[in-house]
């Protein structure tokens, strides 16, 4: 379980990096939305990956068979922040486009 | 039991929220409201922010500076948290903020929509970032500023700051993502991200958990590094900051700020003593001394004005950085001196610089260095009259322009002197002890500071003699006196730095001092009193939201 995730985070990590430090305005944004991805799931994999574990706590619960709920909460808040910037970095690549004619993150095409 | 004193504590971020929100309720052509609105709740921060300065460093016994949030006890829920340090700033970004929104008001809140609610929302940021007491709470406030700073940095469009909004952003959510994973690494090892109780545990953490402790306070480290422009993490800062508006780049001048106030707050905090102690104070001190180096070179450099005051950004951040790495208390009261100065002087002068450059033709500056170059062309055509009048416009920004130059260089009168003399009295004058010597480093830290300063003045020499002492047929740029007294008041504020150097510098001092016994803030936060809980029965509605 510990290996797929790490794997997991690990290969989306490598992808996102890589298409951030591409040239095309979508390559990055896809990038940013990867890497998002692979910091959700390293938060919740520092709380102690855990399956079929419930974070409530209630009378006579052995605590070791529960999951840490601040994680979650922390991954939700992640996402709600992370979802809303990367709409407005959609807005504006859509507005450099419009102004600039080209997708090239520098607003101009290199030189052939 | 607590007054309604607790309850201003978190006013900072409330005003500014419901002022922002409300705005969003009036359409643009209303202007004369929106303004009105914006302008209160700008007042009604500095009343606030004076009050909580003057409640955390002289108020009485009885006032504790902790707003537990809906009445949870600190480790669990998120409190916030006034002592001297975030007073301080609270304070700063207020009477900035009154300044750059009474110069955007002549003109620039018009050129854009939902002006007003972005400046309100990056106060909002601002604030609750200096108030906060809980790494999580950190990052949302951190992305509220910059939410907000992304829309004012492209206010007023145009390919140039859409362009430039295009890297800002790129790098600054590449930053958030690094903000994420050195917290939740963090929490991992720690098992907490209230800051107080942090430094509690951070004595207790071993082996291998320590070091990815250390490892996740290293990644935030590079976040908050990246927002204060450290070389060579900073390259989106002259590109951004020069192409923003007047008034933004003016309020941006504190953005730089906030990443110095939680480097300072966690390396003195949970990095002050124990094993982890002094983590990353190199990284700071050879980092901020090529951030000194880069942005010298950058202020020669430049041609444009805004390029110039950009610059001059990072030769503040890189000096800030490089005595904050030294870990000498007195120097470091001497760089928050530094700091309150040279981010009034940066922000006169960005407003400055759009009155100067109004008027001349676009390009004007980057020619008349390169006119310099190649000899002038002008030189024949000169006027035989002398002694002509001078218009008052062209007298007072001339006045002004000569006061920001003083400043940004550290010459006497003005407080940007008073501020390098205490740091560099602390580095190698009266504050050191005879017999140990003074490290080459801090030798390589006076050079730096004192040739930046000698670039600074070359600089702004000579680009004043190319804007007041051309020719100046029809160029006497149209300047209303609501754009003016902006400039006049932060300049009035330097001087008022200066005259009161005595009383601001004990409080300086007294703050570093604060700083540097973390247990009474620990203290502060952990054995907070709730609202209520002594009473039986009178549960009075948690903490008032």
């Amino acid at each position: 379980m510990e290996l797929v995730l790490a794997i997991g985070i690990g290969i989306m990590t490598g992808s996102g990096v890589w298409l951030l430090l591409r040239p095309r305005t979508y390559q990055v944004i896809i990038g940013l939305s990867l890497l998002s991805y692979a910091v959700n799931l390293f938060i919740f994999a520092v709380g102690g990956v855990k399956s079929n574990a419930a974070p409530l706590l209630g009378e006579g619960v052995d605590t070791s068979t529960l999951t840490d709920p601040v994680p979650h909460a922390l991954v939700l808040t992640a996402i709600v922040i992370g979802f809303a910037t990367t709409a407005l970095f959609l807005v504006v690549l859509l507005a450099a486009r419009g102004l600039t004619g080209t997708d090239h993150v520098d607003g101009r095409e290199q030189p052939k | 039991m607590s007054g309604w004193q607790q309850n201003l504590i978190i006013a900072p971020i409330l005003i500014p929220l419901l002022a922002g929100a409300i705005l969003l309720f009036f359409d643009e052509r209303q202007r004369v409201v929106k303004a009105m609105i914006s302008v209160v709740s700008c007042l009604a921060l500095v009343a606030i922010a004076v009050s909580l300065f003057r409640l955390a460093s002289y108020g009485p016994e009885r006032f504790e500076g902790v707003y537990m949030l809906g009445n949870w006890p600190a480790p669990f829920g998120i409190v916030l948290v006034v002592d001297r340090l975030s007073a301080l700033m609270l304070v700063l970004a207020s009477i900035l903020a009154v300044p750059t929104l009474v110069y955007a008001l002549a003109r620039w809140h018009a050129a854009g929509a939902h002006f007003h609610s972005l400046f309100q929302f990056l106060l909002m940021g601002l604030n609750g970032a200096f108030l906060t007491g809980d790494l999580f709470n950190l990052f949302v406030f951190f992305e509220v500023m910059l939410a907000a700073s992304y829309g004012l940095l492209m206010h007023g469009s145009g390919p140039m700051r859409v362009k430039a909004g295009l890297h800002y952003i790129a790098v600054n959510l590449a930053a958030a993502l690094c903000f994420l994973i050195g917290v939740s690494a963090i929490y991992g090892s720690a098992g907490t991200l209230n800051m107080a109780d942090l430094a509690v545990r951070i004595g207790e953490i071993e082996g291998d958990r320590r070091m990815l402790l250390e490892a996740g306070a290293a990644i935030l480290g590079i976040v908050f590094l990246i927002k204060a422009g450290m070389w060579p993490l900073n390259f989106w800062l002259p590109a951004a900051y020069s192409a923003a508006t007047a008034p933004v780049a003016g309020i941006f001048a504190i953005m730089s700020k906030v990443g110095i106030y939680v480097i300072l707050r966690l390396s003195l905090l949970v990095f002050g003593q124990g094993e982890s102690a002094g983590l990353g104070l190199n990284v700071l001190l050879y980092g901020g001394m090529a951030t000194v180096a880069f942005g010298t070179i950058g202020v020669l450099a430049s041609q444009a004005l805004g390029r110039l005051a950009s610059y001059s950004v990072l030769v503040s951040s890189g000096t800030l950085l490089a005595v904050l790495g030294l870990n000498n208390g007195m120097v470091t009261a001497g760089a928050l001196f530094y700091m309150v100065s040279s981010t009034l002087t940066i922000a006169a002068f960005f407003l400055l610089i759009e009155l100067v450059e109004r008027g001349q033709d676009a390009g004007a500056s980057v020619l008349a260095v390169t006119m310099e170059a190649y000899g002038d062309a002008d030189e024949e055509e000169q006027e035989v009259e002398v002694g002509v009048t001078m218009p008052a416009t062209i007298a007072v920004l001339g006045v002004c322009f000569a006061a920001c130059g003083i400043l940004l260089s550290g010459l006497p009168p003005l407080s940007g002197f008073v501020a390098k003399f205490t740091m560099l009295t602390g580095m190698i004058g009266s504050g050191v002890s005879a017999d140990a010597p003074i490290p080459a480093s801090v030798w390589w830290i006076v050079a730096l500071l004192i040739l930046s300063g000698l670039a600074a003045l070359i600089s702004m020499t000579r680009a004043g003699i190319r804007t007041f002492w051309a020719s100046m047929e029809g160029t006497v740029p149209r300047v209303l006196v609501m754009e003016m007294a902006p400039v006049l008041l932060l300049i009035a504020m330097t001087l008022a730095l200066t005259v009161q150097a005595g009383p601001v510098m004990r409080y300086m001092e007294e703050t570093v001092s604060g700083l540097q016994q973390p247990a009474t803030y620990i203290d502060a936060v952990i054995n907070a009193r709730r609202v209520g809980v002594e009473e039986p029965g009178g549960p009075e509605g948690g903490g008032g939201i």
